[in-house]
């Protein structure tokens, strides 16, 4: 029997049972945008940046299971302007100042707001008000970048092994916190952790090496995230 | 044919953004010869002598008179463009949208380290605008047209917009000139 395969925009492609439709389609050669998604971690779905269209239902790709003979939607204008739109509201609903930020070139949001031709959101800026936590000696957590995407949890969780991030709050209250202690040195968190690397943004930081790479070579200077055509 | 107009004007900027503009080298003489500047800092002609095809805005707005000038400008150009990160998300003046106003004046006029102020008096003169509750990018005042993110935007970007702007073609930024910083 010939392998399982579903329709990705209009074009068939192979799938293993239990891959996700995101990983279906990389295997396939086709990227699609996510940010709380990273190989090696168990899917969470939080961002909803990797929105595709499944038979008709908008689904997180990252997280929905690839199925015979599936229609799915990922390359349209409307689902174009959904990611742009979660995109924007990533950078209004924190305090993104890219021009003084250490992770600027390296940053994942940021590079999506360039591959997506974001060039300003519809949004109105919220401005929150958010805390910096530089208690730690070698590392520090700058909530005013973090978009909850849990992969800083989830890295020390199952790569680290030490549970040194969780979340507290809900809705907009919600935030990444140290988890055995109300401040970053009270926990087992450590410069050399996996979890500092897996943060996509410029929240979760080393101290003292920062801007280290010349603008014109960071990683996304020159080329997209994703490695292709922008405005996807 | 008469040569296209362009006004651009700071706001709440460093005026690095135009900085950038004269950084297009000597491309500055055929730009020159393309367009007339009108209102401008670059030839200090302080209001609009006529209707301009293009009006470039560097910085956000902080204060009453912010907002008056970009007001004009929205009036007076066909198309209006938010020049840098000022203008397109507030920016670095924008840092003091996190502290309530009245605290960042405290600091400014009273409290700061190296204040010398006995009479402890915030400046409340009439003929200094007013400042807004917080510093709004251009976008969220009046429409704008295109938006050109930076700090500043390069060289390049401005001189690929003008030029796609003043032949009425549309604006689309090449990958490596769309950047945030
Ligand atoms: S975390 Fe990314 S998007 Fe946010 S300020 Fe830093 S570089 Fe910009
Ligand atoms: S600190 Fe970084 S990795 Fe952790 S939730 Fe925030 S953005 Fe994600
Ligand atoms: S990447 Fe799928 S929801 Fe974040």
């Amino acid at each position: 029997m010939s392998e399982p395969s579903l329709i990705l925009d209009g074009r068939e492609i192979p799938f293993v049972p239990g891959q996700t439709i995101l990983q279906a389609a990389e295997d396939a050669g086709a990227w699609i945008p996510r940010l709380c998604h990273k190989p090696g971690l168990e899917p969470c779905g939080s961002c909803r940046v990797c929105v595709v269209r499944a038979n008709g239902r908008t689904v997180s790709s990252c997280t929905f299971p690839a199925s015979l003979g599936m229609v799915v939607e990922c390359d349209t204008p409307d689902l174009l302007a959904m990611r742009r739109l979660i995109v924007e509201m990533l950078f209004v609903e924190g305090n993104h100042f890219c021009m003084s930020c250490e992770k600027s070139g390296h940053c994942e949001l940021q590079a999506l707001g360039y591959r997506l031709g974001i060039t300003a959101p519809q949004l109105e800026y919220q401005f929150p008000r958010r805390e910096v936590d530089a208690s730690h000696p070698d590392i520090l957590i700058d909530h005013n970048r973090c978009i909850l995407c849990a992969r800083c949890v989830r890295t020390s969780r199952d790569l680290d092994g030490k549970e040194a991030f969780a979340f507290v709050g809900r809705g907009p209250h919600k935030r990444i916190a140290a988890s055995a202690g109300s401040r970053l040195r009270d926990t087992s968190a450590d410069v050399s952790d996996r979890a500092i690397d897996a943060c996509p943004v410029g929240a979760l930081l080393r101290k003292r090496v920062g801007f280290s790479v010349p603008v014109g070579r960071r990683p996304y200077d020159a080329v997209p995230i994703g490695g292709q055509e922008v405005g996807r | 044919m008469s040569k296209p107009r362009v006004a651009t004007t700071s706001l709440c900027g460093c005026f690095g953004c135009h900085m950038s503009l004269l950084d297009i080298d000597e491309r500055i003489l055929q730009l020159a010869e393309i367009v007339e500047f009108d209102k401008s800092p670059i030839n200090d002609h302080k209001d609009f002598t006529q209707r301009c095809t293009v009006g470039l805005i560097e910085g956000g707005c902080a204060n009453a008179e912010n907002v008056h000038v970009l007001r004009r400008f929205r009036e007076m150009c066909d198309v209006l463009v938010s020049v840098g990160d000022c203008a397109t998300t507030g920016g670095i003046p924008a840092l003091r949208n996190l502290v309530p106003l009245e605290e960042c004046l405290e600091e400014a006029y009273v409290k700061g380290p190296s204040v010398h102020n006995p009479s402890r008096r915030i400046p409340d003169d009439p003929e200094i605008p007013l400042l807004l509750d917080k510093v709004y990018p251009a976008h969220e005042v009046v429409k704008i047209d295109y938006h050109l993110p930076g700090c500043p935007p390069s060289a390049d970007t401005l001189w690929e917009a003008l030029n796609a702007l003043l032949s009425g073609k549309p604006l689309a930024l090449p990958y490596a000139l769309l950047k945030y910083d």
